[in-house]
């Protein structure tokens, strides 16, 4: 499958579910454990995506100090916690990766 | 007096704040795509096909890793399976509508959109020309996306590789995640999801993140099902206003 077919791929299946229940005929709604679970879409995706690229840099389990991405990923949650931004963690996270790198 | 030029304007105008968050992301989406190795014309020709900021985001990442195209095809449906819950919360305001503008408003409808809009949708007033309203916010905000990712291409072809900017999206989605931790069931969710991913890691074809969204969806609503936790919210899920283009 090659990329300009993935990405066609992509925009089938977004569009899909946008359309979904605006061009369903009368009135549809969804079954109340659907909407329960679509709650904790983004939560569960967003950390499958982050805990990996912390824990696993190079895609071996390291959870040391000696980790920079474990600690500059810590201290974005800190600023993303504390600025509810989401800019923010990103500039905080990427000076801290250089800096530990740099002293590394 | 409500006409379609106001409602328009007024749509445009209500969602300019929220551009502060958008670009950036677009930028990052740029960026990130081109340091993946993928071809310029398909890193711009993504936003404008699939215009889903996060699912674009997570496709760059697959797409320097090699996964198959079903996979990241798959990976997008679950990514933007939250927005079935927006498609269902509008459905009833576009239904006078005629086929081509419930078409043109469901390719419009990311997150962004859907916040600014249905808030003013349950505003009193007369609805008659909302939809117009509805146009006037996606639209900007679709502009938006393709300007800063074209943008974004520019850069990126121009950043040095070793400066780790992979590690943009990581840090992106740690500033989306952390607002939308508020309740314990959530919590759960994310916990569960984060270890599961850890686990799941060595699955073959990287479905490693379904596998873990899929634990993480289930533990958080086992936890709301236990004895004293507080009612599901309906329609909206939490931070839908924040997560995301698209």
């Amino acid at each position: 499958m090659g990329l300009w077919l993935t990405i066609i791929g992509m925009g089938v299946v977004t569009y899909a579910i946008r359309l979904s229940l605006i061009g369903a005929l009368g009135r549809v709604t969804l079954p109340p454990l659907l909407i329960r679970g679509l709650r904790f879409v983004p939560p569960a995706v967003l950390t499958a995506i982050i805990v990996p690229e912390l824990v696993l840099p190079g895609g071996t389990f390291d959870f040391s100090l000696g980790n920079a991405r474990l600690l500059a990923g810590g201290l974005a949650m800190l600023v993303a916690w504390r600025t509810k931004s989401v800019i923010f963690p990103v500039i905080a996270g990427m000076v801290a990766l250089w800096v530990l790198t740099a002293l590394h | 007096m409500s006409t379609p030029r106001s409602e328009f304007l007024a749509g445009v105008r209500l969602t300019l704040p929220l551009l502060a968050g958008v670009a950036p992301f677009g930028l990052i989406y740029g960026v990130l795509a081109i340091s993946a190795g993928m071809p310029a014309a398909a890193a711009i020709a993504m936003s404008p096909i699939a215009f889903g900021g996060s699912a674009q985001i997570i496709a760059t990442g697959q797409f320097k890793l090699g996964v198959p195209g079903p996979v990241m095809v798959l990976t997008a449906f679950v990514v933007n399976l939250r927005h079935m819950l927006y498609s269902a919360s509008m459905g009833p305001y576009l239904r006078p509508l005629a086929r081509p503008w419930k078409w043109l408003l469901a390719y419009l409808l990311t997150d962004e959109a859907y916040a600014v809009t249905i808030v003013h949708y349950q505003q009193p007033g007369p609805a008659e020309h909302k939809h117009w309203f509805f146009l006037g916010a996606g639209l900007t905000l679709w502009a938006t996306w393709q300007i800063t990712t074209i943008a974004g291409v520019i850069v990126g072809g121009r950043l040095p590789a070793n400066w780790g900017l992979d590690f943009t999206l990581a840090l992106t989605f740690i500033g989306l995640l952390l607002p939308v931790l508020r309740d314990r069931a959530v919590l759960a969710a994310a916990v569960a999801a984060g270890l599961a991913a850890v686990a799941a890691a060595g699955l073959p074809l990287k479905l490693g993140l379904i596998v873990a969204a899929a634990v993480g969806i289930a533990a958080g609503m086992l936890v709301e099902a236990l004895p004293g936790a507080k009612p599901p919210p309906d329609a909206a899920p939490e931070g839908s206003d924040r997560w995301a283009s698209g």
